[in-house]
């Protein structure tokens, strides 16, 4: 640049009136024209994402109308083909909140155990553990579930579906030792969203302010009760977030789920059930489909894309709820 | 509680302070049996986490360590029903597509983070910007693949691997922006003024100074970025065509494979040499993404030694 080149060997006091070089000014503009073409390429992307997919389903939003999402008649290779996706939703739903349940406890207590409890020594090997588990491709457990835990958790299913006959309730949801069912698929899914909420929560625990803290210790509250009083209590919109955010890529998750879901589309309380999911029939179905059947599939994609945005939106906006909490104190 | 009577604070010898003692005679056994069970929680919590993960661990290398070597790594990939090694294919395809897909992102997602740090700081664009990279952060790689299937590979009428390395850059681009960001936000606003008060331009200050001072963390979430795409299946698997049986390193030209697709379409076989390469396929695959990973949090750690 001859403008910084030149500048150290100018008089000081008198500034020369115009020091930037015309042609610098034009390449500052470009530059900076071309930063915001690529911030908006995010945009652009998630429209074309929307319009594109949309498009390709058009014909099945036609044909099948509302009852895409309220029919549980899914049959698109017959003479009169039928497109009612619900047994999927149903499934993405199932495998979710099964996931939920396991993986948030889990998480809100790995969470808590880096910023409270940990000592220093093992706070390291911890991260490190979730970052691995973060790490691990969905397909990689997908394929370790159907080697090594099918056998194990068909007779774990086995002794619970017997160890709760004829309790109320429970005796209708686990029923049978299917291990490829809505409850194997949950549990993987629950390992793979666990790093996320963990990550999620755990920042939004470390930015409790310290002194609401010791203002718990110092009125007497045991470590436990500080945690569940300023850190759950104070970071509860960020953790609503986190776990919102584990939400959808639970929903969103497809290679591991569609190798141990059963891939038999159904809607029942019975958790040790084979079942099907958006995401998973999308991928095991798409190879052989054509014409309305794909347009059927993409369908699916634009649900849960749909789904999906809607969630992430809602969680984005407990996030920043709390962070703004969090700085007024 | 007897807390307000507590005693001026012991200005020496806290060790050994009346504090101690209150404390332990002051609180309930049922308080203090509910602090206990609550910490035995946390920490079983941890094992809960780790004891899957390391029997993932242990039993991938049990059954893929002995399908691993270097024909294995290089050689075609036989019929499902033959033994014997050969992922050739697969582990150049996964290098192909992923290093297309980064070189798309990278660029992008670098120079959309300058602008929500360096020019848009704090309008409307950039917040939007912004947001939309963390909402589209969550949307699945499924999505993604039908996304480029229906605008893309529709289109041009072929399965290659540039279709998977359109879907993958979609999904790396969010990661990059934000890793990006938080690490340009970083850097301490003397620099970029010591910059400026040499008469340098704007761009130039982004570019000479602001990038570099950042470059660590940068490379670091790019890492982050390509393991987490190199080890995506959902959207190759109809994007790419998945069945290729010899090595190719064009991605605009013919079918492609991955190891993840390989994994993915092998672990169903009922055939034991195809079962044997994906435990294979999915040892290189999980080697390929640690290594990443552990890259990532090298480079970042060092640049935390140099802020202190």
């Amino acid at each position: 640049m001859t403008a910084t080149a030149t500048r150290p060997e100018a008089p000081p006091p008198p500034a020369p009136p115009s020091l930037k070089a015309n042609g610098s000014r034009l390449a500052d503009r470009s530059f900076r024209v071309i930063t915001m073409a690529c911030g908006l390429a995010v945009l652009a992307v998630l429209v074309l994402i929307a319009v594109f997919t949309t498009n390709k389903a058009y014909p099945v939003f036609r044909v099948a109308g509302l009852s895409f999402v309220t029919s549980r008649n899914w049959n698109p290779t017959a003479t009169h083909p039928s497109f009612g996706a619900l047994a999927f939703i149903y499934g993405t739903l199932a495998i979710s909140v099964i996931a939920l349940v396991v993986a948030v406890p889990v998480s809100l207590c790995l969470a808590l155990f880096l910023t409270e409890v940990a000592p220093r020594r093992l706070r390291l090997p911890v991260i490190y553990l979730i970052d691995l588990l973060a790490a691990i491709p969905s397909v990689v457990f997908g394929l370790w579930a159907l080697a090594a835990l099918q056998k194990p958790l068909s007779h774990f299913y086995g002794h619970v579906s017997s160890g709760v006959h004829g309790i109320p309730v429970l005796d209708r949801l686990f029923q049978g030792n299917n291990s490829r069912d809505f409850f194997t698929a949950g549990l993987v899914v629950a390992l793979m969203i666990t790093p996320i909420i963990t990550s999620l929560t755990r920042e939004v625990f470390a930015t409790v302010p310290v002194a609401q803290k010791e203002a718990a210790l110092a009125l007497g509250a045991t470590r436990w009760e500080m945690m569940r009083t300023s850190i759950l209590g104070y970071g509860r919109s960020g953790v609503v977030g986190a776990v919102m955010l584990g939400l959808g890529r639970a929903m969103g998750e497809t290679i591991a789920v569609a190798l141990l879901i059963g891939s038999i589309p159904s809607i029942t309380v019975n958790l040790f059930h084979p079942g099907d999911a958006m995401a998973s029939v999308i991928v095991n179905q798409f190879g052989e489909s054509s014409g309305t059947f794909t347009a059927a599939l993409v369908g699916l994609g634009v649900v849960l894309f749909a789904i999906t945005i809607l969630i992430n939106i809602a969680a984005r906006a407990f996030v920043a709820r709390s962070e703004k909490a969090m700085g007024k104190a | 509680m007897s807390v307000t009577e507590l005693p001026p604070p012991p200005v020496s010898s806290p060790a050994v302070s009346p504090l101690a003692s209150l404390n332990a005679s002051s609180i309930s056994p049922l308080r203090r049996l509910r602090n206990q069970m609550a910490t035995g929680l946390i920490y079983l919590a941890v094992l809960v986490a780790a004891f899957p993960l390391l029997l993932l661990v242990i039993y991938v290398v049990r059954r893929g360590a002995p399908a691993i070597s270097l024909n294995f790594l290089t050689k075609p990939i036989p019929s499902p029903l033959r033994k014997g090694p050969g992922m050739g294919p697969a582990v150049v395809g996964t290098i192909v597509i992923t290093g297309w897909a980064t070189a798309m992102a990278v660029p992008l997602g670098i120079l959309g983070a300058v602008y929500v740090t360096e020019y848009g700081t704090g309008n409307r664009v950039s917040r939007v910007v912004r947001f939309m990279s963390d909402v589209m952060a969550g949307v699945p790689s499924i999505v993604m693949g039908l996304f480029i299937f229906t605008a893309y590979t529709v289109k041009v009428h072929k399965l290659t691997g540039f279709g998977g390395s359109l879907a993958l850059a979609c999904l790396m681009l969010p990661i990059v922006i934000r890793a990006t960001e938080s690490m340009l936000s970083l850097v301490p606003r003397e620099l970029r003024e010591a910059s400026y008060a040499l008469g340098t331009s704007k761009s130039r200050t982004v570019l000479t100074v602001v990038i570099p001072a950042a470059l660590p963390g940068i490379v670091s979430g790019c890492l982050l970025a390509i393991a987490r795409a190199a080890g995506e299946t959902a959207p190759l698997i109809f994007l790419i065509g998945t069945l290729q049986a010899h090595v190719n390193w064009n991605v605009f030209k013919n079918t492609n494979t991955t190891l993840s697709a390989q994994i993915f379409v092998n672990a169903t076989q009922p055939f034991p040499g195809a079962l044997s390469r994906a435990w294979g396929a999915a040892l290189t695959l999980i080697v390929m993404v640690l290594v990443l990973t552990v890259a990532a949090r090298i480079i970042s750690s060092r640049l935390s030694v140099k802020a202190r």
